[in-house]
């Protein structure tokens, strides 16, 4: 199996990579410029998702540690699955490394929040006959990324892999070096903090105001 | 028989056809009577949509360039 199994992060295993032959040396450039080529717009949107502006930074760490450790990988299509999990690895490490935090919020107080509840007990349009279609629909796409911008890398970056990118929990769980039940969790959380993150950014930006049919 | 908090909690993973088969029979059981849960569920499944494709990401042609041109940088080391 081409992809890390070990317990080890990232960092180690690039850190062997660096004193083993690159892509260059073994004589793969061209296959690995194949891969990185055909896999940059996944691999730069996972990055917009997860780091917003550092994306392009964040890849292209990703591009020079993929290709240090090129020659690890023993089986060609097991690369998109490798090159997701180097970008994942150096979001998570910037997301570390940010001295700014998302505005926390606690999981306790958002646990029984429904979304679906709540837009009914407003009822921020009172003549709409699909309400909760309604509220969706006064969010652009940059109002999405700024919400989920407002979660804590630990509810995002799983809730982005398996909703936006499509992972399976179990391949989640392999790219995040975590446990499933971990990742099952976070999920969890990531769901209902998402829901009642969209219901605060529409009524901190406005979003229901004179809406009213 | 479960309660409506249960079943919300449950919604997300059983649209993901990840539930055991006992809670998924209890969720049903329980959506079979509940319109409120039902709703719930039909919301749900709009919500992941709507992420799903509101969270999309283009690569923008400048941003690809460079990027290219790092790779080449790599070739070139």
């Amino acid at each position: 199996m081409a992809e890390r199994r070990n317990k080890s992060s990232a960092a180690n295993v690039f850190q062997k990579a660096d004193a083993a032959p690159s892509a260059q040396e073994s004589g793969t450039k061209e296959r690995f410029r194949l891969l990185a080529e055909e896999q940059l717009p996944r691999l730069y949107a996972i990055a917009r998702r997860l780091v917003g502006d550092e994306a392009e930074d964040a890849v292209q760490d990703a591009l020079l540690k993929a290709y240090r450790g090129f020659h690890q990988l023993e089986h060609a299509s097991a690369g998109p699955a490798w090159l997701t999990s180097i970008v994942v690895n150096v979001c998570r490490d910037r997301g570390r490394a940010r001295a700014r935090a998302p505005a926390e919020v606690s999981f306790e107080s958002v646990g029984e929040f429904s979304l679906y509840r709540k837009i009914v007990d407003e009822d921020p349009f009172p003549y709409s006959d699909s309400l909760h279609l309604d509220f969706l629909e006064q969010f652009g796409s940059e109002d999405v990324r700024a919400v989920l911008t407002r979660l804590p890398d630990r509810y995002r970056v799983p809730l982005v892999l398996v909703y936006v990118d499509g992972f399976a929990t179990k391949e989640v769980a392999r790219l995040l070096d975590a446990p499933l039940g971990t990742v099952l969790a976070q999920l969890h959380r990531g769901r209902k903090l998402f829901e009642r993150q969209l219901w605060d950014y529409a009524e901190d930006k406005g979003l229901l105001v004179g809406r009213a049919r | 028989m479960i309660t409506c908090a249960e079943a919300v909690e449950r919604l997300w993973v059983y649209l993901d056809g990840a539930l055991t088969a006992d809670d998924k029979a209890a969720l049903e059981e329980h959506l079979g009577f509940c319109r409120v849960c039902c709703g719930e569920v039909e919301f749900a499944q709009e919500l992941r949509g709507f992420l799903a494709r509101s969270a999309a990401e283009e690569l923008p042609e400048d941003v690809r360039a460079r990027l290219i041109a790092s790779l080449d940088e790599l070739e070139a080391t």
